[in-house]
């Protein structure tokens, strides 16, 4: 008996199954299934401009991140069209807007690909929206260089996917090791986003450099992107008295974070990582923000030459100082023309294989190389707002990479003690 | 006990203001018979219009004078008061006969429409006269035109100045509708309106007039809320952000479980669904915050569908 009652239940225990898949499978679905990064598309077209993509999140939430990225595209374009192309073609760039929103993200770069037949897409910056676009570019076999989507996972998608920026793994021990060594905090309440990707794997990440170095997780409270009030969590944060708190969120929300903490009378430093950047960050949090620090790609106070002439370009041009997104859309729009350049066609395969074998590519952000695993192998810059502005104050550099080493022959390991790696941190004071 | 308080006084400053919009909801239902869904955005817009309003004003930055913070009220109530009315006359009225989800769908696309012109970038002709208008997609920050002082301590608990506005406010003005409802013969004329549209009309009754006034009135209040909001959440989020549309669903929970078309029950509503909100988030865990608002509105559909006061009281609105 039970068992004929379950079989005739079962249609109906399995319509609704049905109709989550295509939720379940988000944007992979909507794009036909095309050989797996397979020899990729017809012949590309060998006159006239080239075209690549790009997508990102030029309205919606979280609108400056895309609106910087596109401003650092567009400039870097422009220097590469004055000095005569790439294989003597002008470049183009075609974008799409994504409006923050996943669907969005891989509907935009089927449309690039299908439609407007690019040999290479540029974005995103948030890293859910970076693999749903990514998703469907590895199936179509075009390459993909997110310029600023630090969650490790969006590379692991495929070959075709690269980044020109560090991965959270790395920006959490940046920040832990800065917090512990600098800051000489070592009991830190976490608050993060539990909607985003980033947020969640950069807490986890911190968690873990925290701990293995030898700090204490406080407590962990989270939120959800868009809440306004954070009076439990600041409560709760406040009760447990950390020496600083993380926010590894956006921008957009650490503002009323920062207010509310002050008004609970909260005085330890917030800290963050690169979502925090945004020229709009001071705006929002005015004075509860000053004296917080938070991790980035670079410093538009850099006094290296390369960053000197970008931020003074970039300021002509757009009236603005250059964000770490800005500059970093610059990045990934050049080593993507240097591969082009050194790659023998601009077929899918043979364009990845370029971005994926660039060594010692200077960039604005500093010296790119694309590790085995496609991520750019990088130093990071810690900032602190003062002012109203992030001020530099710290270069770190990632685990037994760090130059001119007092620490070299003893670089250390994973879980090695904090104080074998300060001298570096010391040493690396001037980027 | 500190902890209560605080959670306590929260509660009814959050609460407040989702019954400020759920008022319009709920007058709306109550005469109409359909959902506007576009009065979420005339809470954003009240919110984003006393950003505009101070900055273009001069009152950013610095003490700004007495005066400033009515003057932004009521201008921002002013001119939302005017956006309902268009609305109605321009999207709702011609739709007066049609069938109610042909209205429901004209309400999704005002709402669509509001968001996303709301968020194009400053017309460059007007801001160079230093008025920021569309709004753009840059979050920015409300001026604190209320003196941001703490009027006196109770247990630990610091009663902000702030808070104690917004709940002022909010039930001065909820108070102020009360009478206009039910003590005047413009609330007598929506009252009867909402009973039965016909024979009101049939009585003398102009009921567009009236319709339109209730429009402006709900939009009106949800301007207030924008500007309370936006002084107690200063950090304001770009027009098209998520987090309006959270706010407006949840004030429409609070109209659905007050009893819809009902105005003190979405008065009860908007405060029940603030303390649960800050409660739960506060006791239980403040990831779910948003759960226990919803799980709410479930409970009372299940248990009292017309919500909590929707029979109790017969006057309509």
């Amino acid at each position: 008996m039970p068992t004929s009652l379950l079989r005739r239940a079962a249609p109906l225990l399995a319509l609704p199954l049905l109709a989550m898949l295509p939720l379940l499978g988000g944007c992979g679905d909507t794009a036909p299934t095309a050989p797996q990064g397979g020899p990729a598309t017809e012949p590309v077209a060998q006159t006239g401009p080239i075209l690549i993509g790009e997508y990102g999140s030029l309205t919606g939430s979280e609108a400056t991140f895309g609106q910087s990225t596109h401003n650092g595209v567009t400039l870097a374009i422009e220097e590469i069209n004055a000095a005569g192309g790439v294989k003597g073609r002008q470049l183009e760039v075609k974008v799409y807007d994504d409006q923050g929103k996943t669907q969005e993200a891989g509907t935009a770069v089927t449309r690039l690909i299908t439609d407007d037949k690019v040999v290479a897409v540029i974005g995103e910056v948030a890293s859910s929206l970076s693999m749903a676009g990514g998703r469907v570019a590895q199936q179509y076999g075009v390459p993909m260089i997110s310029p600023s989507s630090t969650n490790a996972q969006v590379t692991r998608i495929g070959d075709m996917i690269s980044r020109v920026c560090f991965i959270d793994g790395f920006q959490g021990y940046v920040v832990a090791k800065f917090a512990l060594d600098d800051l000489k905090a070592d009991d830190i309440a976490i608050l993060y986003d539990q909607g985003q990707a980033y947020s969640k794997g950069l807490k986890e990440d911190f968690a873990r450099e925290l701990v293995a170095m030898g700090g204490r997780v406080a407590t962990e409270q989270a939120y959800t992107g868009g809440d306004q009030d954070f009076s439990a969590q600041l409560t709760a944060i406040r009760d447990t008295s950390p020496d600083a708190i993380f926010v590894p969120g956006y921008y957009t929300d650490v503002g009323n974070i920062a207010i509310q903490a002050r008004k609970l009378g909260i005085t330890a430093p917030l800290l963050g990582g690169d979502g925090w950047d945004s020229a709009q960050l001071a705006t929002l949090a005015g004075d509860a923000i000053e004296g917080s620090y938070y991790s980035n790609h670079y410093s538009h106070e850099d006094t290296r030459p390369a960053v000197q002439t970008f931020v003074s370009t970039y300021q002509a041009r757009f009236g603005a100082v250059p964000d770490g997104l800005a500059a970093l859309g610059y990045d990934a729009t050049k080593l993507l023309a240097d591969a082009m350049g050194r790659a023998p066609s601009l077929s899918g395969k043979d364009l990845a294989a370029a971005i994926n074998s660039t060594t010692d590519f200077p960039g604005v952000t500093g010296t790119i190389t694309i590790d085995p695993e496609r991520n750019a192998r990088k130093a990071a810059v810690i900032v602190q707002m003062k002012g109203g502005q992030p001020r530099y104050v710290t270069t770190i550099h990632p685990k037994g990479a760090e130059p001119a080493a007092p620490a070299e022959g003893a670089a250390p390991a994973e879980g090695a003690p904090a104080e074998g790696a300060a001298p570096a941190t010391e040493g690396a004071a001037t980027p | 006990m500190t902890r209560l308080l605080q959670t306590l006084m929260d509660g009814v400053a959050v609460g407040s203001l989702y019954a400020l919009i759920a008022l319009g909801y709920t007058m709306v239902y109550g005469i109409l018979k359909f959902i506007n869904f576009a009065h979420g955005d005339v809470f954003m817009l009240g919110a984003w219009v006393s950003f505009t309003l101070a900055a273009t004003l001069g009152f950013a930055g610095g003490a700004p004078p007495w005066f400033a913070a009515p003057l932004v009220l009521l201008g921002s109530m002013a001119l939302c008061g005017l956006l309902g009315f268009t609305v109605e006359r321009l999207a709702y009225r011609p739709l007066r006969n049609a069938p109610r989800i042909n209205v429901l769908i004209t309400a999704i696309g005002v709402s669509l429409f509001i968001e996303n012109t709301g968020q194009l970038e400053p017309i460059g002709w007007l801001a160079e006269r230093g008025l920021a208008f569309p709004f753009g997609t840059r979050p920015q920050r409300m001026p604190a035109l209320l003196p941001d002082a703490t009027l006196f301590e109770v247990v630990g608990v610091q009663v902000k100045l702030v808070d104690v506005l917004v709940i002022g406010i909010a039930f001065a003005l909820m108070g102020l509708l009360q009478w206009l409802v039910f003590g005047t013969k413009l609330g007598r004329a929506m009252r009867a309106v909402s009973h039965d549209p016909k024979t009101a009309a049939l009585m003398g009754i102009d009921v567009d007039r009236v319709i339109s006034f209730t429009f402006v009135v709900g939009s009106v209040l949800a301007a207030a809320a924008g500007f309370l909001a936006a002084e107690k959440y200063p950090s304001l989020n770009q027009p098209a952000h998520s987090t309006w549309i959270l706010l407006g669903l949840k004030a429409f929970v609070a109209a659905v479980v007050g009893g819809i078309g009902n105005v003190r029950g979405a008065m009860a509503g908007g405060l029940l669904i603030g303390m649960v909100e800050l409660f739960g988030a506060a006791y239980l865990s403040p990831q779910l915050r948003d759960v226990y608002v919803f799980s709410l509105l479930i409970v009372v559909l299940l248990v009292k569908p017309e919500g909590l006061l929707g029979k109790a009281t017969v006057e309509k609105v």
